[in-house]
């Protein structure tokens, strides 16, 4: 079965992604395809590198990077929700003047239509958040 | 529309200010109609809320994107479901909500009502008869 997930809520304050995770893991390992993940509202606060959570901790972005890499998972941020709340690629940080950038490797700004398209390509959409 | 399309259901379930959650379920709505599936809006629990009219943010800074909801005809976003006994928890009824209309094309482009108040049963019918259901 082909699965869109949804991640709405932010890494660490909610178990959203934490249980998204858990679910692609799984799925994965029973043959089925995630082949994108769509982060949103706070959601999109997943995707930053400059996070640094202690060592004894899990590296919540770290964890998306590195099974989205292993499995070819489209990491879509939806650039309104990222907008608002400072997270910007290089492109963007340079056409809203901005001195930085905070996108991590795997991860890539676009636009809420790769949500709506990501409800018509899946069998099951689902989504984490409160 | 096309007859592959999809049926999309948006779920409210938070009030309109407090927390961002119905105003990026309506850039949703409005993003989505684009792409020419099956469209529904539902409004339950606090999302009644959203619908009423006579809506003042000016005290709380907050832009108030409630008139933005009257423009849905416009996308061809003419199903939107009140749950009955939402409204009436909270004492609310048909009256304290917009006027929300669409001009219907295969009617002469008569102007008719977007807003149907269902029963909790029926909105559980609704849910189930969905293909994709986005929840805010």
């Amino acid at each position: 079965m082909k699965f869109g997930v949804v991640i709405s809520e932010g890494p660490y304050t909610h178990q959203a992604s934490d249980s998204a995770f858990n679910f692609v893991k799984a799925a994965i390992a029973n043959g089925h395809e995630v082949p994108r993940i769509f982060f949103y509202h706070d959601g999109v606060n997943v995707g930053t590198r400059l996070s640094v959570p202690p060592q004894d901790e899990r590296n919540i972005q770290k964890q998306w990077t590195e099974i989205a890499d292993e499995n070819c998972i489209d990491l879509v941020i939806c650039i309104a929700a990222a907008q608002r709340r400072g997270m910007l690629d290089e492109n963007e940080a340079n056409r809203q003047g901005k001195d930085a950038n905070n996108i991590a490797e795997g991860f890539r700004i676009s636009g809420l239509g790769q949500l709506i398209e990501m409800g018509i390509q899946s069998d099951r959409l689902i989504t984490f958040g409160d | 529309m096309e007859n592959d399309a999809k049926r999309f259901l948006y779920v409210n379930r938070k009030a309109p200010y407090g927390t961002i959650y119905a105003l990026e379920s309506l850039e949703v709505v409005l993003i989505g109609a684009a792409f020419e599936q099956n469209v529904s809006l539902a409004f339950l629990d606090d999302g009644v809320f959203q619908l009423t009219k006579g809506q003042d943010t000016q005290g709380i800074g907050v832009k108030n994107f409630s008139p933005t909801y009257r423009a849905l005809g416009d996308y061809d976003v003419n199903k939107l479901y009140v749950e009955k006994e939402s409204l009436e928890e909270r004492g609310l009824s048909v009256d304290d909500l917009q006027e929300i209309t669409y001009e219907d094309e295969d009617d002469d482009w008569e102007e008719k009502p977007s807003i149907n108040i269902v029963s909790r049963s029926e909105m559980a019918d609704i849910m189930a008869n969905q293909d994709v259901v986005l929840s805010f």
